[in-house]
């Protein structure tokens, strides 16, 4: 059995594969993208911008001279008379798993080149990205109904209300920016731009079904980082 | 030892990476490199007056808006380090500064030179233009971001320059702009001064992620035919290596400005602890000034190699090109370059012995910074191997690659002292540590900029600039520069300390300020001595001399493209094949002293030494 190639060069599995396709010449990552290779190495960098939120927040409670509130009262939500512990943000999350979901589909309908299942399955991910951003507004402003603020905060340390509103909010921003992009790739694709090799409105070039996996990328990334804040906020 | 080829056996022109190991067997395949995995990369070719110069995308073209715009805050940079030196050397001339003024152009002064000088000049500029040259790529792989990049960075320049108008100026907390009392009022600038600051460096970061991408995947995924990592130019391996650097870097950065912007703008307290002042509490409370020392300090100390790889890579290449010799040990250069990188993560505390924390940290960070000395020590000794029986060209070049090493291993010797916790304390915030910092990070560097735009200059320009002007340039630079530091030392051991405004009648006056003015006074010179490039440059494009396509000889293939100064696109029909490393210089029986790297191996494999 012989091993897949690219254009004469042969690609071995495991750690010999690796190192033979960096030594090799052109590419490292051999038939990947640019602009793949390009979201990764930007969601690595990424990943230290949040990590030096998540790190700079667990300093920020560990240090802090007033108790930290209790997260489940804080984040409680009342449903028929019962106040439930992160009911809120149990919904919000599932919302956000599933959008990663359809847009995982997504991807898979774009390589098939069926353009209308692709087109509906972003505009799925992009409303459901658009619902999760919507619950967190209404969590925000249920908060600072109650009084806190990024510079007080009633139920204890004020660093509570800085942090969260500070990294849930560059959070709710990086969701925004991809529901932008999620409606733009959902026109892209119903209106057939990459079958009609249609030339991008900034770059001036043509486009390919490869960015729709791209922005799949991002948006995986979004929600994985949900998942942390998640855990360091809610359940810590 | 001796020079002589022993002349009992036919010697072969080989270079380390074209033979298979079988001497005299020539394998038929010995030319064939593999064909392009990639296609043709399109372009967009400008249209207009305002796409080919303003909003262009060629990384040519971007690599000198780069370059200018850098340029041109580094002379503020400079003007402020005069004020600076007036102050401090004549006091008496310096009426019109006030103590307010003094700290701002100190802030100013360090952010400008670390921030949108060196490092701008270094990736921005350098390694837009050289890339997609030297790894034989059309251009930048996403050139529509990488226009976006350097307008994001003009705009943080814009941003940054526009602090000096505003009410209360520039901030004035120092460039590492430590809380609490960065933005407590009594420090310069703690309105809209350190506002406009942390505005204007998370511009700056995001400029330089967009670029940063850019120089990462076209390194990585857009070599042309035959270029292994292994056959880069260490220029590129350095620039490579700092961007992966700074893309790691920069996020605390940006984080920490983030955090105290919010501070600042909302009265949160990331890092500001409980305040008395004049026997009021202020509303803050209950963070801490320590975290944003180990943000900054993470973005801080790789910001350093961040300045430094690349100007190693760059040194390496034209020491090797000017003393005709391959560069010594070039996998270990590699290594090493990446070694460095990785370990400057695990430095940054060193900045902050006085800081307070744990001894035990201190311990620990004093350990690493001293391991980085080895790989550094390495990449010393390798440029020196290169030199030693090196058919060594002293042109201009060539004096400012010497100028380097000489001013290198000065500012490395004092590293190790400060890296040092106890030697560092009493050291700390004295005149010591400017020396330090300047030698290896300020004049090293630099002397390693002028070296390269005398040696790439022909290329982008298509002249050659005067030689006699440059000989001026870099000996009143050289003496200058060591007259300014060398002093600089001694004030930091008999304690001076560093960002005061003025001794008054401390004991220091009397001993320091002879030499205070001293300092000065070179300082002033130096200073000027730079105008001679600016003239230089001007003159040379007026009535210099033309270039010929490779005036100094050299492999690499940013001297072998279709047109000097390239077009868009960079070489012309074909992109080039490359069969070597760009080191082949003086090849025993080759016919040149230089083997191009995209010579194949059947056109030098049959050349015989004649007896020497």
């Amino acid at each position: 059995m012989s091993e897949p190639k690219i254009d004469g060069f042969e690609l071995k599995p495991g750690f010999k594969g690796m190192a033979s396709d960096t030594a090799s010449d052109q590419t490292m990552f051999k038939g990947v993208h640019w602009g793949k290779a390009m979201m990764w190495i930007f969601l690595l960098s990424d990943t230290f911008v949040f990590s030096c939120f998540l790190i700079s927040y667990m300093k920020g409670r560990g240090s802090t001279p007033v108790e930290w509130p209790n997260p489940s009262e804080v984040f409680a939500l009342e449903a028929f008379g019962v106040p439930v512990p992160l009911l809120l943000i149990a919904l919000m999350t599932f919302v956000l798993i599933t959008s990663s979901g359809t847009m995982a589909i997504a991807v898979k309908y774009g390589y098939e080149k069926n353009r209308k299942m692709c087109g509906w399955l972003l505009l799925a991910t992009a409303l459901g990205g658009l619902t999760f951003v919507g619950m967190q507004a209404y969590e925000w402003s249920k908060l600072i109904h109650e009084g806190v603020r990024p510079w007080e905060n009633p139920f204890g340390a004020a660093q509570f209300g800085s942090f969260f509103f500070m990294i849930t909010g560059f959070h709710g921003f990086h969701v925004s920016i991809g529901v932008i992009f999620l409606f733009i790739y959902t026109y892209k694709v119903f209106a057939g731009h990459y079958e009609k090799g249609k030339k991008g409105w900034f770059t001036k070039l043509k486009g390919d079904y490869v960015e729709i996996e791209i922005l799949g990328l991002y948006w995986h990334f979004v929600d994985l980082v949900w998942v942390f804040i998640f855990a360091f906020f809610y359940l810590w | 030892m001796s020079d002589e080829y022993d002349n009992n056996k036919s010697y072969q022109a080989q270079s380390s990476e074209v033979m298979d190991g079988s001497t005299g067997s020539v394998n038929p395949d010995i030319d064939y490199v593999r064909p392009s995995e990639v296609g043709e990369q399109e372009l967009y070719h400008p249209h207009s007056f305002i796409e080919k110069w303003v909003f262009c995308q060629d990384a040519k073209v971007i690599g000198v808006q780069y370059f200018l715009t850098a340029v041109f805050t580094g002379v503020v940079g400079l003007i402020l380090s005069w004020l600076m030196r007036l102050q401090l050397g004549f006091p008496e001339l310096a009426g019109f500064m006030t103590a307010e003024h003094y700290y701002q152009f100190v802030t100013m002064h360090g952010m400008i030179m670390v921030v949108y000088f060196l490092t701008a000049l270094f990736l921005g500029g350098f390694g837009n233009y050289l890339i997609p040259l030297m790894v034989g790529a059309r251009d930048m792989v996403f050139p529509y971001v990488n226009m976006l990049s350097f307008w994001m960075f003009f705009v943080a320049v814009a941003v940054l320059m526009a602090s000096f108008f505003v009410p209360g100026g520039p901030t004035g907390a120092g460039w590492t702009l430590y809380p609490p009392q960065t933005i407590l009022e009594g420090t310069p600038g703690a309105g809209m001064g350190i506002l406009l600051m942390l505005i204007s460096l998370s511009l700056f970061v995001i400029g330089f992620t967009m670029g940063g991408l850019n120089y990462m995947i076209t390194i990585l995924q857009a070599r042309t035919r035959g270029m292994t990592l292994m056959r880069m130019p260490l220029t590129v391996w350095g620039i490579f290596t700092a961007t992966v650097l700074a893309m790691l870097a920069f996020p605390a950065l940006l984080v920490s400005a983030i955090m105290m912007t919010l501070d600042k703008v909302l009265q949160t307290s990331f890092f500001m602890p409980t305040i008395l002042k004049a026997g009021e509490v202020l509303e803050y409370g209950g963070g801490s000034p320590i975290l944003f020392q180990h943000l900054f300090w993470f973005f801080g100390h790789p910001e350093v190699y961040i300045v430094a790889l690349p100007a190693f890579g760059i040194v390496s290449d034209l020491i090797s090109v000017h003393a005709r010799k391959n560069i010594f040990g070039y996998r270990m250069m590699v290594w090493a370059i990446v070694g460095i990188g990785a370990l400057s993560f695990f430095v940054w505390a060193h900045h902050m012995y006085v800081s307070g924390m744990n001894p035990w940290f201190g311990f620990f960070f004093a350990t690493t910074t001293l391991i980085i000395a080895v790989p550094t020590a390495m990449k010393v000794y390798n440029w020196i191997l290169t030199l030693w029986r090196g058919n060594i060209r002293i042109n201009v070049v060539m004096l400012w690659c010497l100028g380097f090493i000489v001013t290198f291993v000065n500012g490395g010797i004092t590293g190790i002292f400060l890296g040092n916790v106890s030697v560092d304390v009493p050291l700390s915030d004295t005149y010591f540590v400017i020396a330090h910092f300047h030698m290896v990070m300020g004049i090293a560097p630099l002397m390693v900029i002028m070296g390269a735009v005398y040696h790439w200059f022909p290329l982008v320009a298509g002249k050659m600039l005067d030689e006699g002007l440059g000989k001026w340039h870099f000996w009143i630079t050289f003496l200058g520069a060591y007259s300014i530091y060398f002093p600089m030392h001694y004030l930091g051991f008999i304690g001076v300390p560093r960002r005061y405004f003025e001794m008054y009648d401390s004991p220091y006056m009397t001993s320091a300020v002879g030499m205070n003015e001293f300092i000065s006074i070179a300082a002033f010179i130096v200073g000027a001595a730079q105008f001679i490039l600016i003239f230089n440059i001007i003159k040379t494009l007026k009535t210099g001399k033309k270039a010929e396509q490779n005036p100094w000889k050299a492999n690499s293939l940013e001297w072998y493209t279709s047109s000097v100064p390239p077009e868009h696109g960079n070489f012309g029909d074909r992109l080039p094949v490359v069969h070597r490393w760009p080191y082949d210089f003086s090849v025993p029986g080759a016919k040149e002293d230089y083997i191009p790297q995209t010579t194949a191996p059947s056109e030098v494999i049959h050349t015989e030494v004649e007896k020497t």
